[in-house]
Formats: C-alpha cells, structure tokens, sequence
C-alpha cells in the first residue's frame, strides 16, 4: 500500500539579505501511513517547522524548496502549481498552530473563523458545517459544545483556543493534520487536557498526523513514530519505544538525559546553620492591578496575603499555572508593582514598596532576570553594553576595570569574550539568556529572583542552563526565588517549593517530599500532570474532575 | 571580505553593511544635489540674482539664461540656486527644531506617564487642532516675517505630529522588559528616554523626519507664495513661482522650473524615506 506522504530528499534553500544561500534542509527523507502520527523533534533552528510547512507545499519568505519531492497521498507537491496546492490545503492537509492565540481573528466570533475552511472550498452548506463544528468541539471536550462558537477569542483561555483551532483544521475533513508545537505555550494541566483532545480526535478520525515539538514527554504520549533531526538532517528514526529505550545517536541520548531528574544537594544545608536569619522574607503580601476600590483593594487581586522567606544560600521554588499570581510576586518584591499592604525584607530590612524609593544598595542586592531574553535585552546595544552599565551604575567601574569584569562575567556564564560586541539578535535563545543571566550578576547581587528563566528554552539548553545556576550559586553564594510551571526545572535546583493558586499560597514543600507529600488537591494535580518518558502514561492519568 | 579588497574599496551602502535599492540611491543622490547647491549655489550662478539681465520678460530658455527670465527679466537659474539655500535651509532647520521637541516631549511623556502625560497630550492636540495654514497666516501677521520667526513657526506648527509619533513609539517600547530591568536598577528617567528607548526608534524617527521635511518645504512654499514667507529682495522657490505666476498662461519656464525644483527636492526626499538604507544582519561573508 502506498503511504499518505512520501518524502525523499527534501532540500530547502535560504537566502539571507546579503544574498548569501544556506542549505536549511539538507535532504531528508521519510515517510508516513495512512492514520500514522510522525513526531519531528530537535532544537531549535533543527529545521523541523520548515519540514512540516513543505508537506502543505509551503516555505516561509525567503525559502525555495530545491530538491526532493514530497508526495501526499501520491501528488507531488513540490512539482504542482500554487493553484492546485490551495486547493489541497484545508482539505487534504491542515495545520495547528502553535500560538492559537495569534491565528485566530479578535474581532470575529469563533464559529464564523472554524468553519470558514469549508466555505473557501464550498465543501458544504454553512448550516451543515455548524452542525459538524459542533460534534467537533464535543470531541475535543470543549465546555458547552452548542454555544462556545459564538464567543468571540478573548471570551476563551489558552487552552480552548488551542482545542478550537484544532477544530478549525479538522473541520475539512484532512487526510494529514501538522501539529506545530501546539502545547508549547500552555500549562501542565491544560496540556494534559489538550493532548487528550488531539489524541482521541485524531485516532476517531483515523487521520495522519505530523507532530513538531522539542518536548519527548509530550511527544511519547501522542505519536507513533518519532524522526530526531538535527541541522536539517535526521539523526535517527524509529518507533516510539525504540527511540526512548534504545536510543543510538548521541543527540537523541543528550535529549533524553535532560529528562533524567538531577538530585539537588543545597549548599547551604551542609554550612552552619547557626545564624539563622532569612535573606529575604515577604510578609503577607497583597497586591493587584487597576484602580484601588473603596475597600482598598485593587479592581483585579493578583496576591492574596502571600507570605514566604528564603534562607541565605538557599533556594525557593515557586510553582503554578499562569494567573497564579507567580511572576506577580516576582513583581511585587522587586518593587515593580507596589503592594497595596504587607511588606518585603531584604536581611531583615524592610524595602520601600516602589522600586525608585528604594536607595541603589537596596536595588543591587535584589536583581530580577525575566524569562524572555529576546525583550529583556535591549536589541539595539551591544552585549558588553548591556553588561557594563550595571557596573557602572552599582560599582562606578569605567574603561579597562569595566571591560575586564565584563569579560570576568562572560567567563562566568561560559559564554566567548568575542560576544560583547555583537547585538543580542545575533545570539542563539541559550546565549541571550545568558547574558540576561550575566547582567543580573554584573551587579553583584545577593538573592535573584529567576521569572520562568528556562520555559522559553529547549529541553537540552535548559538543563545546561540551570547546572550554570547551581555552579554560580557554589561560587558566589547566591540564593535564587526559582519561578516556574515546570515542576521537573523546580526540581532540580530548589530546596523548598511553594505551590500558589489563584494568588495564594496553597502549600509549602521541601523538594524532596514534592512526591507523594503533596496533601492539597490542587497541587496534586499539578504534580500528577507532568508529562512523563512513557508512552502510556497519558492514558493512565484519571481525566480531570470538573476542574474549570 | 574576499571580494571587497578584489574589486577594489567602493563607497557603497553594501561595504557598510548596509543595502540599499536603485530607487532609494537616485533619491538620496537628488537631495545630495539640492543640499550641494543649496551650500555652494550663489558661487555657481551665472548672473548675480537682483540684476535685471533680459530686456524681454518671460524671456524663453536660451543658451545665455539657461531657465529663461522672470517678470523683471532676471535670470531664474541663479534665482533657483539662491532661492535653494532659502527652501532647503529654513525647512531644515524648522523640522529639526519641530522634530527634536517632539521626540524629547513625546519619549518623557511615555516614560513618565502620568499627569504629565495626560497634560502634555491635551495641549500639543488643542495646538494641532488648529489648521496649519491658518495659524501661520495668522502669526506672521501679526509677528511680521523674518527667518528666525518663520524657523520658530514652522517647528511650532510640526510639533505635535512629532510628538505623537514619538509617544506611540516610546510607549510600546516602554512595556518592554528591558526597560523594566532598567527601572528595576534604579534608571533615571534621562537614561531611560537617551539609551534604552530612543536607540530603538531611530528608524521610524528619522522616517517621520523625511516625511515632515516636505510637509514644511509645501508650507513655507505655501507661505511664501501667499507673499508672508521669505521676503524680496531674497525669494525662496516658493516666492519665485508667486512672483512668476503671470506667466502661466504663457508656459513661462520662469513657473515652470521652480515648481520642478519644489516637486524634484520633495519627491526625492519622501523615495528616499520610503527606501532608506536597510542594515544588512547576515554579516557572516
């Protein structure tokens, strides 16, 4: 029997604006069966989105496909005009985003965007669409089937923005459905839901599917087989539970290593003890956005009494889904959003609640690194720049002692002393977020408060990452507030974790007894909703009870 | 590098590692000229500008006056080149003073925000809900027109748009959280506008600038044609084609060829901002 795709010796082309070609795809070939689900996993610049665009004949600007062929259910698509291939998209193929957000229109209702696919190709009636639109979003366990179409994007969260996207790819009746990173921006928990979705879904339909992603766990519950690539080449192909437990190439061995949890051993448990006085203490925190009410309280709370402290030499671990109020108390200690009341202590001092009261050694105890590198470095300056103007602020250090320390900081974050003169655009994800990391160092700091440091970054580059942590911790006895969704990251560098929930604090944990010490309900679920190296583990985990 | 030291050094925009399209180098190349002439015009003329060289007005082009003669018969080539260093001068240094107010104004009331946002908005719109043309007519009159008034009228009048432009810029920059890192070490308002927002909008700045730069050159031309801008003996282009203007009927080129340079310099300077020079960012050859 023929397969749904045949794939033989892609190559794709790039053309930079210097007019210099890269070869980006540099002949890869594969195939997938009809009702087969084919992972393309690899770090990022791998090549794998641009893979899973050919199969709907599609190269981004600037790309040309050169070479190869990529048949799907026998056509060739490389060879076939624009025409025929529009008239294939939508129906033969489709594709799920991986920010839903951004692909649906805010100003259109979510029923009249879902089933447009079918008006384009007048592949049936509009009222005959809704009426399958319908069973769609009944299949992907969306709340209120009947009516959610006539909400508007912003009425949705991420997660059921997600799910309705799938059901604007499925409306068509596709023979392929690409999947691009489609749980990448969401939660644990509204992950696990929406894999669940996809997953019935696409075995009810019987469809083929290709599913990008650089995340094994997600990709061992969903797929079939799995293609590794790296630098636009596969490293290794093979069935799922051939690549998880007898993986040959190093790369797929690195990928898998950065699952394997690394015991935390605290540096400070094995100091004195003696004088136990916390390096920074929150108490009873309250704070929120929009105008204060008449009751004082701010229109939309975002921290309700949260109280915590950090020992020095120690780390905290805070750990919630997005809308906890996580980044919020990141926020509110820095002094970036003032609290309403409650207060915060640096070695027993109390700050002032606004970050330009407080007096500049305040500030360069405190340093705050946010968890994209991309806007938290300013594109248009130089990465010794961006690091020197700490040191001139906190340390007053001018000419030769500055750039000495700046090249002292890029030794320390294990990055070339070449890079201080590049922008931060010519970095790799890993590299700025480095230099982030650097800058926050440059000031000599005491704790640093880390806002979701490595949830932007690939599986590998982040555990590098967070080993680069625990070795500056060693060397310059830092304590670091770790913030989070990812509980495995928390793991790995924490002594103590903090669970919040809808601005509180629902529970505290040391990191050792995270499993099976949990006794709220919603943490819980949160541990248990971790993706795990286990193809059945998805099917083992009991559906969420009503949770929203 | 291999092929830069080959052919030889060229001074184009690629060796800068900049690139740039044929329609953006032959704009560029225009205002080059106008600026060229604007600088050395008067040393170039043939004839000094005020003398009476025709017995015939509206005298045709000829191989002595190169662009005919005017309603006096004055030659009109050296009245071009002088009128230039009036057009170009006096519009530059307009939207240099407009532009410069309103990004300053506009990033500080990004940053600050606030009261002072609020207010500095509300003012610079009652400002710019004023007809432009109106409130020139109105402020010579009574002020009375000379250079220095109509650089400060001009830049007055081109303020607001500047500063609009400027505070929806800053203000997206501002939510950034480099800015917010900057804020979180203690920055000063001056360091945040100087180092972290204005290096960011440089490029839409300088575009808005070109596109302000004609908006002057028609006004002052407007102004000067209505008799209130550059008065005689001197005449900016804009007074050259009022002055002239009794030889439309007749095809006069002493019309004609102040309305090319008027649509020559401000055709050229809104290509040249639409094609401005893009930095190349693959520098890896």
């Amino acid at each position: 029997m023929m397969n749904l795709v045949e794939i033989r010796d892609l190559k794709v082309q790039a053309r930079s604006d210097a007019g210099r070609k890269i070869e980006i795809i540099k002949g890869v070939s594969f195939d997938i069966a009809e009702g087969e689900i084919v992972a393309l996993i690899g770090e990022s610049g791998s090549g794998k989105t641009t893979i899973a665009l050919t199969l709907m004949g599609h190269t981004r600007p600037g790309c040309t496909i050169t070479g190869g062929e990529v048949r799907l259910a026998g056509r060739d698509l490389v060879a076939m005009p624009e025409a025929g291939r529009q008239m294939l998209r939508g129906t033969d193929v489709a594709y799920v985003p991986q920010s839903a957000a951004a692909a649906f229109n805010p100003s259109q209702r979510l029923m009249d965007q879902v089933i447009e696919v079918a008006q384009i190709h007048r592949l049936m009636t509009p009222d005959a669409a809704r009426a399958k639109a319908v069973d769609l979003f009944r299949a992907l366990a969306l709340p209120d089937p009947e009516t959610i179409g006539a909400r508007y994007p912003h009425q949705v969260s991420g997660g059921q923005l997600q799910r309705l996207s799938a059901a604007m790819a499925l409306i068509g009746g596709p023979k392929l459905v690409i999947f691009d990173e489609p749980t990448t921006a969401l939660d644990v928990t509204t992950q696990i839901e929406v894999l669940r979705a996809f997953k019935s879904v696409m075995k009810l339909g019987g469809m083929g599917g290709v599913y990008v992603s650089h995340d094994l766990a997600v990709v061992a519950q969903i797929a079939d087989r799995i293609v590794v690539l790296k630098g636009g080449e596969v490293q290794e192909e093979g069935p799922v539970e051939q690549i998880l437990h007898h993986a040959r190439h190093p790369y797929t061995r690195e990928l898998l290593a950065a699952f394997e949890p690394v015991p935390y051993a605290s540096a400070a448990r094995s100091d004195t003890m003696a004088a136990k006085r916390p390096i920074l203490e929150v108490r009873n925190v309250v704070a929120g956005y929009g105008p204060l009410g008449r009751d004082g309280q701010p229109a939309k709370l975002a921290l309700r009494n949260v109280s915590c402290r950090l020992e020095r030499g120690q780390n905290l671990g805070v750990i919630g889904e997005s809308g906890s109020g996580k980044s919020t108390l990141a926020r509110a200690i820095a002094g970036l959003l003032p609290p309403v009341s409650g207060e915060v202590l640096l070695d027993a001092h109390p700050l002032a609640p606004e970050a330009r009261l407080r007096d500049k050694e305040e500030l360069r105890r405190l340093q705050i690194v946010f968890q994209l590198a991309d806007t938290a470095l300013n594109p248009q300056r130089s990465v010794g720049d961006i690091l020197g103007r700490p040191l001139t602020f906190y340390h007053g250090q001018k000419g030769a002692e500055r750039e000495a320390r700046i090249d002292a900081l890029l030794d320390m974050v294990r990055l070339p002393r070449a890079m201080k003169h590049r922008l931060p655009g010519e970095l790799s994800g890993g590299q700025k977020q480095r230099v982030n990391l650097a800058r926050a160092l440059a000031a000599k700091p005491e704790v640093i408060l880390c806002d979701e440091i490595t949830s932007a970054l690939d599986t590998v580059v982040a555990a590098a990452v967070i080993e680069l942590l625990k070795e500056l911790q060693r060397e310059l006895h830092l304590s670091y507030v770790f913030i989070s969704h990812d509980l495995s990251t928390v793991q790995a560098i924490c002594d103590d974790v903090m669970v919040m929930y809808n601005g509180a604090v629902v529970e505290r944990l040391p990191a050792d007894k995270l499993h099976g010490g949990a006794q709220h309900p919603y943490s819980k679920l949160l541990f248990s909703s971790v993706p795990k190296l286990d193809t059945g583990w998805l099917d083992s985990v009991p559906p969420r009870v009503a949770a929203r | 590098m291999a092929p830069m030291f080959s052919k030889g050094f060229l001074p184009t925009p690629r060796h800068f590692g900049y690139h740039m399209n044929t329609v953006g180098i032959c704009a560029a190349a225009m205002v080059c000229f106008w600026a060229v002439v604007a600088v050395i015009g008067p040393m170039l003329s043939p004839y000094p500008p005020g003398e009476i060289v025709d017995f015939d007005y509206y005298g045709p082009m000829s191989s002595t006056l190169w662009m005919g003669s005017d309603y006096l018969g004055r030659d009109i080539f050296s009245r071009i080149l002088m009128g230039a260093r009036y057009t170009v001068g006096i519009s530059l240094a307009a939207v240099c003073l407009a532009c410069f107010s309103g990004v300053v104004l506009g990033m500080t009331a990004a940053v600050v925000g606030g009261w002072l946002d609020t207010g500095l908005s509300r003012l610079l719109d009652a400002l710019n809900s004023i007809p432009s043309k109106l409130f020139g007519l109105v402020m010579v009159a009574a002020i009375g027109s000379s250079i220095p008034v109509l650089i400060v009228l001009l830049g007055v009048i081109y303020t607001p748009g500047a500063f609009r432009f400027a505070r929806a810029l800053a203000v997206n920059i501002n939510t950034m959280d480099y800015v917010t890192v900057a804020r979180a070490r203690g920055e000063r308002t001056g360091y945040l506008i100087a180092q972290e927002i204005l290096p960011n909008i440089t490029g839409p700045v300088l575009a808005d600038l070109g596109l302000r730069f004609v908006f002057i050159v028609l006004l002052l031309s407007g102004l000067s044609f209505l008799g209130l801008g550059v008065q005689p003996p001197n005449a900016d282009w804009g007074s050259l084609v009022r002055e002239n203007i009794g030889g439309l009927p007749f095809g006069a080129p002493a019309v004609l060829m102040p309305c090319l340079a008027i649509a020559s310099l401000t055709i050229s300077v809104n290509l040249l901002i639409d094609n401005l020079p893009v930095k190349i960012r693959d520098r890896s050859e």
